[in-house]
């Protein structure tokens, strides 16, 4: 299907792009951009994108899908819905699944449900050792054979350093980038709220920073030592960003994201013991806040993700410390990244660059892109357009989200993925 | 649009009186005075015996403990009987799963079985909050310890203590010695004292065991016995758990006992006519010395009647708010039906 | 509006002489005053009759049969009797006599104490056919009609205030 999108303001921050002009679809495929149409092309549907923005689809590199297991609401058909709702047409699921994902056998199973749904891209991220239990690598080659972009131990760091030197040496020779969450268990100390005047007040069992940012240390020397490509998942510290600058700076090839939720919410949100607040890693102070957001501006923070964490409401019916951690966030990311630009002074082209162009390389991809011939997977945004979270509406099966009732500008209209137009906006 | 910002007080009714007694904070002085004084009323002034009284007859009370402790437990169910309500108690183990259905379902169950006021202890902070955000509206939660969060009718029994034998919580200085940071107990007495007005609350132990940031609760850190406890009114000496010593929070009882048992050499360096309290069970030699627990300045003892007496008055006062509760809203629906005919018979002259 | 004159002093000098004519009097009787009003009308009989045992004061506030109407009264004190009840004669003293609801309430509270000899039932005034319980006061100051409602203030001085529903209006004060 030939498609042309007209007058509309096209974002790319891999072509330096931000411009007011058309865009040309063929075959699943980026066409061209310009005024002027490609040689030979005549749309066979036009779209009228006057005041719209075209941004290019959305890479999100940690989001769960639901599936396999049950641990988790929904499944790839639902979640990947959700994911297009929010603009999203690339998602990275780690390896945190039932059975996880640390075998050639999930790999293929995640990429034959994507298929089946056929609505965004789904890159697996396989498990770095089996079962997650940081002991034993999986078939680290088995993995990269079978699809997976990258490796990661989800939530569950490597407590024992000399297994993860080990682990970190041995994928060195294939050449995959590693994603580490940072985090010392027994610093953690079964917390759950950010040691701070909250967690003093409440009473609530406290996670040092140092729980952190002592593993990040250890982690930043052991990949330094192993040559490794790594990527740090959903920092939530001050000092931590501080370390990532300074690493840049001595020139390890180390990128990082955090979770969009922790450059809108802080420490004091936990306040009301409402579950919908219990993340992890939890909510910190302002400076973190600021921290963060500072680090986003200015390009320490490369990337931003959801955690995407759907569940059953269950999961959050229950005293704060006994609820599961997590966001149903696929839907909020882009509304929040844009409220962070209306409101927080960020740089549109930083903005999306962070949810497009870094995500790509960070994976090794050329994706992310509106280029001639990359694959069409974008979407069509109304900038001017006004909402309210009403989480019963989400299209997620996972409805725990603490911004019910935040009012958004900048809505999605339609999202296209491989030219084919996967979702549009019921309210428009 | 934040959580802090978007909630109202839960444990008040519409007319702002007592419907839950969940923490301290958010509450009134007047709230904690009126739990006071009503506790007077329960305490024969002659033999310091507690009264029994039918103020809750018909009135169903249900103990759930998911948080063993038969200490507590039997102190409520004396105050309830005292109080003549119906009286049953669970002993529930929080089995392995986290799924909401049992806890909630459990509740649920429960209220069916027509019960007034649940009284619920439980090891997660904010538990108490929880439960009283999922009852019926017509039902009563009473928090009797929720985590390390809150456990307000201990800190009100001490209060009571402190009032009789100071007059006023007002300007006093009062120590807290002890584990700060594991205890709901503490940080219930530092909100009653703060919201009486103390004029200083002392907290004073090592610092492994003070919380991140106790200037939040508005307290001065010690870590330094002797200068904690100088020209004090009061000293609260709080139980230190086993648990302490296994996760190299502090090297052993005895030194503990070194530097924050309370002596008689130290109790001088408070006021002389200082009182010791300690919201018990006592450990003697590593809190307290015998001597101190059963001597003259020690209000130990009478704390345990203190604590039936206030039991009850947080009881009955959010019985009482109940009953009057409907009664304005019984007054409300006929001034309105009496408006409502008036508007009628006005449009009938017409 | 307000009627009669009641003096309140002359009253008392009635029941004391009415007090003086009961057996229970030579008995040692201690005597109980029920709170507020009934407490103030006790302490001038107390006083004049010189009872060498203190005066005991009940708050029925926990006794009252209409708790799930209008819960607790805020102003709820202790109750206090210092003295064993076991086998003693009572002399209950109470400002108005009127559906009997307090009598009954103080009635169980008292034998909430112990076992009394005996109970007298003195009352400063007697709000007549208003009774909702069978109870009648030993001793009656004076009796009015059912339909007056009276307000007792003091302690001093002890007035009484009668409130006449019909004109709908309260102020008069009467020594």
């Amino acid at each position: 299907m030939r498609l042309v999108i007209t007058n509309a303001r096209v974002i790319d921050p891999t072509q330096k792009l931000d411009q007011v002009t058309n865009l040309y679809i063929a075959r699943g495929r980026i066409a061209g951009t310009g005024n002027e149409a490609p040689e030979g092309f005549t749309p066979d549907q036009e779209i009228d994108g006057t005041g719209k923005w075209i941004l290019p689809g959305l890479i999100d590199l940690q989001a769960r899908l639901g599936e396999p297991g049950s641990h988790y609401a929904g499944s790839i058909a639902s979640e990947t819905q959700a994911a297009v709702a929010g603009g999203i047409t690339s998602i990275c699921c780690p390896p945190d699944t039932s059975p996880v994902n640390d075998s050639q056998a999930v790999t293929e199973l995640l990429q034959r449900r994507a298929r089946q749904a056929a609505t965004a891209f789904v890159m697996p991220i396989g498990a770095l050792t089996q079962a997650l239990k940081g002991e034993r690598l999986s078939g680290i080659y088995s993995l990269k054979q079978a699809g997976c972009v990258a490796l990661s131990q989800a939530n569950n760091p490597i407590q024992n350093s000399l297994t993860l030197k080990n682990a970190l040496e041995y994928t060195v020779s294939h050449d995959m980038v590693v994603m580490l969450r940072s985090e010392n268990k027994q610093l953690k100390n079964d917390g759950v709220a950010h040691s701070g005047p909250v967690s003093t007040r409440l009473g609530l069992p406290e996670i040092s920073p140092s729980a952190e940012t002592t593993a990040l240390a250890r982690d930043l020397i052991l990949v330094e030592e192993a040559g490794i490509r790594a990527h740090f998942s959903q920092l939530s510290c001050a000092r931590s960003i501080e370390m990532i600058a300074e690493a840049k700076k001595r020139g390890l090839p180390v990128t990082c994201d955090v979770a969009i939720h922790q450059l809108h919410l802080t420490e004091m949100d936990v306040l009301g013991f409402n579950s919908l607040f219990h993340v992890s890693p939890p909510f910190r102070s302002m400076q973190d806040k600021q921290a963060l957001l500072m680090g986003l501006k200015t390009g320490v923070i490369d990337a931003v993700v959801s955690d995407h964490t759907p569940l059953e409401k269950d999961d959050k019916l229950l005293p704060f410390g006994e609820s599961i951690p997590g966001i149903s966030g696929l839907e909020t990311l882009l509304p929040l990244l844009l409220k962070l630009v209306q409101e927080y002074d960020l740089d549109l082209m930083t903005a999306i660059r962070s949810v497009t162009e870094s995500p790509a390389k960070i994976l090794g991809l050329k994706t992310g892109s509106l280029e001639k011939n990359q694959p069409a997977d974008l979407c069509i945004l109304d900038p001017e357009g006004f909402w309210t979270l009403d989480p019963q509406e989400m299209v997620s099966e996972g409805k725990n989200t603490p911004f019910k009732g935040w009012e958004f500008v900048g809505k999605v209209e339609q999202t296209f993925f491989q030219g084919r137009p996967v979702y549009r906006n019921p309210n428009l | 649009m934040s959580s802090r910002l978007s909630s109202p007080n839960i444990q008040l009714n519409e007319l702002g009186k007592l419907h839950h007694f969940l923490t301290l904070e958010g509450l009134k002085q007047h709230h904690l005075v009126e739990i006071l004084d009503t506790a007077e009323s329960f305490i024969n002034p002659n033999t310091n015996e507690i009264k029994k009284v039918p103020v809750l007859r018909g009135k169903s009370i249900m103990n759930l403990f998911f948080e063993p402790s038969t200490r507590t437990r039997t102190t409520f169910e004396i105050a309830e009987k005292r109080l003549s309500a119906d009286v049953s108690s669970l002993d529930i183990q929080t089995s392995a799963t986290k799924k909401g259905e049992s806890l909630l379902d459990t509740l649920w169950n429960l209220q069916a079985m027509q019960a007034n006021m649940f009284v619920i202890r439980h090891a997660q902070s904010g538990a108490a909050q929880f439960f009283a955000q999922h009852v019926a509206p017509d039902v009563h939660v009473l928090n009797a310890g929720d985590g390390q969060h809150a456990h307000p009718t201990q800190a009100m029994l001490d209060m009571f203590t402190i009032r009789k034998h100071k007059g006023d919580i007002f300007d006093l200085k009062i120590a807290i010695v002890g584990d700060l940071l594991h205890s709901r107990v503490v940080r219930s007495q530092i909100q009653a004292l703060s919201i009486l007005e103390a004029r200083e609350i002392r907290v004073v132990g090592p610092k492994t065991l003070m919380p991140e940031s106790p200037e939040a609760l508005g307290v001065h850190v010690y870590h330094d016995m002797e200068e904690g406890i100088k020209g004090v009114d009061v000293i609260i000496m709080v139980r230190l758990q086993n648990e302490r010593m296994t996760s190299a929070l502090i090297p052993s009882e005895k030194e503990f006992f070194k530097l924050y048992g309370l002596t008689e050499a130290r109790l001088a360096l408070a006021k002389p006519d200082a009182i010791v309290m300690h919201p018990g069970p006592i450990n003697r030699g590593v809190e307290i010395d015998s001597a101190v627990a059963d001597g003259p300045q020690s209000v130990i003892l009478e704390q345990v009647t203190y604590g039936i007496a206030v039991r009850m008055a947080v009881m009955s006062i959010i019985m009482s708010n109940a009953a009057q509760l409907t009664q304005y809203k019984t007054e409300q629906a006929s001034l309105e039906l009496d408006e409502n005919s008036t508007l009628k018979v006005n449009l009938e002259e017409k | 509006m307000t009627e009669l004159n009641i003096n309140v002093d002359t009253l008392i000098e009635e029941i004391c002489a009415q007090l003086q004519q009961k057996t229970i009097l030579s008995q040692s009787p201690k005597m109980i005053g029920i709170r507020t009003g009934g407490e103030w009308v006790a302490q001038k009989l107390h006083e004049k009759l010189a009872f060498s045992d203190p005066l005991g004061v009940i708050d029925i506030s926990f006794y009252r049969d209409d708790f799930s109407k209008i819960g607790l009264n805020p102003t709820t004190k202790p109750s206090d009797i210092p003295w064993e009840v076991d086998d003693q004669h009572i002399i209950l003293v109470d400002d108005v006599l009127f559906t009997g609801r307090t009598t009954r309430a103080a009635l169980n509270e008292i034998f909430d104490y112990g076992r009394p000899a005996s109970v007298t039932l003195v009352t400063l005034l007697d709000r007549k056919g208003c009774r909702e319980l069978p109870f009648q006061a030993d001793i009656v100051g004076m009796s009015l009609e059912c339909n007056k409602t009276i307000k007792v203030t003091g302690p001093e001085p002890l007035k009484v205030t009668i409130v006449d529903p019909a004109t709908l209006n309260s102020k008069e004060e009467i020594a």
